[in-house]
């Protein structure tokens, strides 16, 4: 399978300013990973570990203060034709349905803007493939949810509108950003078959955002866990959530309750330690929260291979 | 009986039109049991908790039967429920309770607030010292204000506020929607260690993994009504309503990957909702008696809504 988009020690630092003077944060701190043509990564941490960050930076809505980033066998610098090829080629999906679609307009105006903004085709053949967008995302009868407004609509439906806007384009890649946490919990696997059955119709990659290890092991092939602004583990998803290696990757494995009787009886313990201040950027930056640290976590751990497929940034390394 | 609840029904009323967010529904809880209340949003479960605080907006028309300890707590006045019952017996944790905090007060005050409130006679301090510790939180939080605190400490605040008069029965309405995994996990097990301490949680929640942590019995609610019920392990291992089977088939697994067929549809409206069995539209075993209202059968545990099981 041929690489389709890679991003090489993307590094991204905010200053916050505050009463106790400048504090640097670190949201991308040397990233790397690569997506294949049909492949589904997942990026995987809780909130402030940097996902949407590194999304924000893959289609230059911010700039990165390091790093490279490749889209399909090119790199993508700030010239007008590379901004144009990965933002035509590489869409995104936002998590709130109900926030990232403009109220005002019909259905139909929505999914063709992208192709209006990126002058492709004429106006007749604009409005074929924004419909045909809609019919492939599932949103029937085509013709009438077309003129609809987005308040018309349920969350279920208004994903797939955004999802319909960001396969007009015909992208490579699809960034979705916690794209079914908002929704129902029976809608939620409607739209994650819908994106498989993109995947496996036209070939669309996906970079899958989330806190969700259960979802994320509905959809994904690989993960990437990230923990302030660096990934802590990587490699095939099943064998990742059967034996994590990284202790943040453990702790957010416990962290997740399955629907099962049994737990109304068993200790759910969830093995993290919990100081008061987490945000430590000197070596190992779970080392305050790791139940396993040793002496040696005060050193920076790199991500090194633990098999052919797998990564892992631990002086540790359980199981 | 602890909680047993009658044919609860409330409508809302809004420009003529009526909207049916409770429908009939009748559950009941021995002592020392929790009851998980699952289904998706506009299903009428914040509604039925709200019900039972009586903290329902003036627009909504309550009918039922609930009794709590052998009293009749819906139909005795504001100021006497306030007296006997509210934040003494049954207290909440509200919906998206991060933000009911109030920013102006620390913490402390917003103790002191509701002890004052239900005027409460005794030693403020340690009241409030041991109510903080027993959520996990140091002393030195009762100083901060709200937006010093991250998301789940002001969840574990609010939870604290709920108990600290010892209500035998806490109401907990989404209560880790919104956190982060971790700490809604460190939530769950907090509460877990309430529920060992001996109170009673109803827990209100769409995700019936966490539901399953607490809960001896369950409710799931479709479109207004409670369509099963029953014991916990009952309903997880031998669901019977359809939409219960497809509520639990819809949820990912973290040790399975296998491909889940999802539910087509969504529910019903609630302001003219269908004659007959409200699943019928999405239901994969709808039958022509499904257009008449299913009777209520009873299961080993408890009961189930459907023609199917007649």
């Amino acid at each position: 399978m041929p690489e389709i988009l890679s991003v090489k020690n993307l590094k991204k630092y905010f200053t916050k300013k505050g009463s106790s003077g400048k504090e640097t944060i670190r949201v991308a701190d040397g990233v790397s990973f690569s997506i294949n043509s049909g492949e589904t990564l997942v990026l995987a941490g809780e909130s402030g570990s940097g996902k949407t960050t590194i999304a924000r930076l893959i289609l230059r809505a911010i700039e990165p203060d390091s790093g490279t980033i490749n889209f399909d066998g090119e790199e993508i610098t700030n010239q007008h034709e590379h901004l144009k090829k990965i933002r035509i080629g590489c869409q995104m999906v936002h998590q709130d349905p109900y926030a990232s679609i403009n109220p005002r307009m019909t259905i139909l105006d929505i999914v063709r803007e992208p192709l209006e903004i990126n002058s492709i085709r004429n106006k007749t053949e604009r409005n074929n493939l924004a419909l045909q967008a809609l019919s492939q995302v599932k949103l029937e009868p085509v013709e009438e949810i077309a003129t609809k407004y987005p308040h018309m609509l349920s969350g279920g439906q208004r994903q797939r509108v955004a999802i319909a806007r960001a396969i007009v384009t015909r992208p490579k890649i699809i960034i979705a950003d916690e794209p079914v946490s908002m929704l129902d919990v029976s809608v939620r696997i409607g739209v994650l078959e819908l994106m498989k059955e993109l995947q496996e119709k036209l070939g669309i990659s996906f970079l899958y955002i989330t806190h969700d290890l259960a979802t994320a092991n509905y959809i994904g092939h690989r993960i990437a866990i990230l923990y302030l602004g660096k990934i802590v583990e990587t490699g095939p998803i099943n064998e990742i959530l059967s034996s994590p290696s990284h202790p943040y990757t453990q702790a957010l494995i416990d962290s997740i309750s399955d629907p099962d009787p049994d737990n109304l009886q068993r200790d759910r313990k969830i093995r993290i330690n919990d100081p008061l201040d987490i945000n430590v950027y000197q070596g190992c930056r779970f080392r305050a929260r790791c139940p396993y640290a040793i002496e040696k976590c005060k050193q920076e751990p790199e991500l090194e291979e633990i098999s052919d497929k797998r990564q892992v940034a631990c002086f540790v390394k359980i199981n | 009986m602890f909680l047993s609840i009658t044919d609860l029904d409330v409508k809302y009323k809004s420009q003529e039109k009526n909207v049916q967010a409770v429908d009939h529904v009748s559950f009941y809880l021995q002592e020392n049991e929790s009851i998980g209340i699952a289904g998706e949003s506009g299903c009428g479960k914040s509604t039925l908790g709200l019900a039972i605080m009586k903290t329902l907006q003036d627009n909504a028309s309550v009918t039922g039967k609930i009794i709590f300890e052998d009293k009749s707590i819906l139909y005795i006045s504001d100021s006497d429920f306030t007296k006997n019952f509210r934040w003494k017996q049954i207290s909440m944790v509200f919906q998206g309770a991060m933000n009911s905090l109030d920013p102006v007060f620390t913490i402390k005050k917003q103790f002191e607030e509701i002890l004052k409130k239900h005027e409460f006679k005794g030693d403020y301090q340690q009241v409030i010292e041991s109510s903080i510790s027993a959520v996990g939180l140091p002393h030195s939080a009762l100083d901060k204000y709200p937006h010093e605190l991250s998301g789940g400490m002001k969840q574990r605040v609010v939870i604290a506020l709920a108990l600290i008069l010892k209500p035998k029965m806490v109401i907990a309405d989404e209560p880790t929607t919104a956190l982060d995994v971790l700490v809604q996990a460190q939530i769950m097990v907090l509460l877990k260690n309430l529920k060992k301490s001996g109170l009673s949680i109803m827990l209100i929640s769409h995700d019936l993994g966490i539901i399953s942590e607490i809960a001896e019995k369950i409710g799931i609610m479709y479109a207004g009504q409670i369509v099963e019920f029953g014991n916990l392990s009952d309903i997880y291992k031998d669901p019977k309503h359809p939409y219960t089977i497809a509520l639990l088939n819809a949820i990912p697994k973290l040790n399975n990957s296998e491909r889940i067929i999802p539910l087509k549809g969504s529910p019903p409206s609630l302001i003219n909702p269908p004659s007959g069995c409200r699943f019928y539209d999405r239901c994969p075993k709808a039958m022509e008696k499904c257009k008449q209202t299913p009777p209520q059968v009873k299961t080993e545990s408890g009961f189930v809504m459907c023609w199917l099981h007649e």
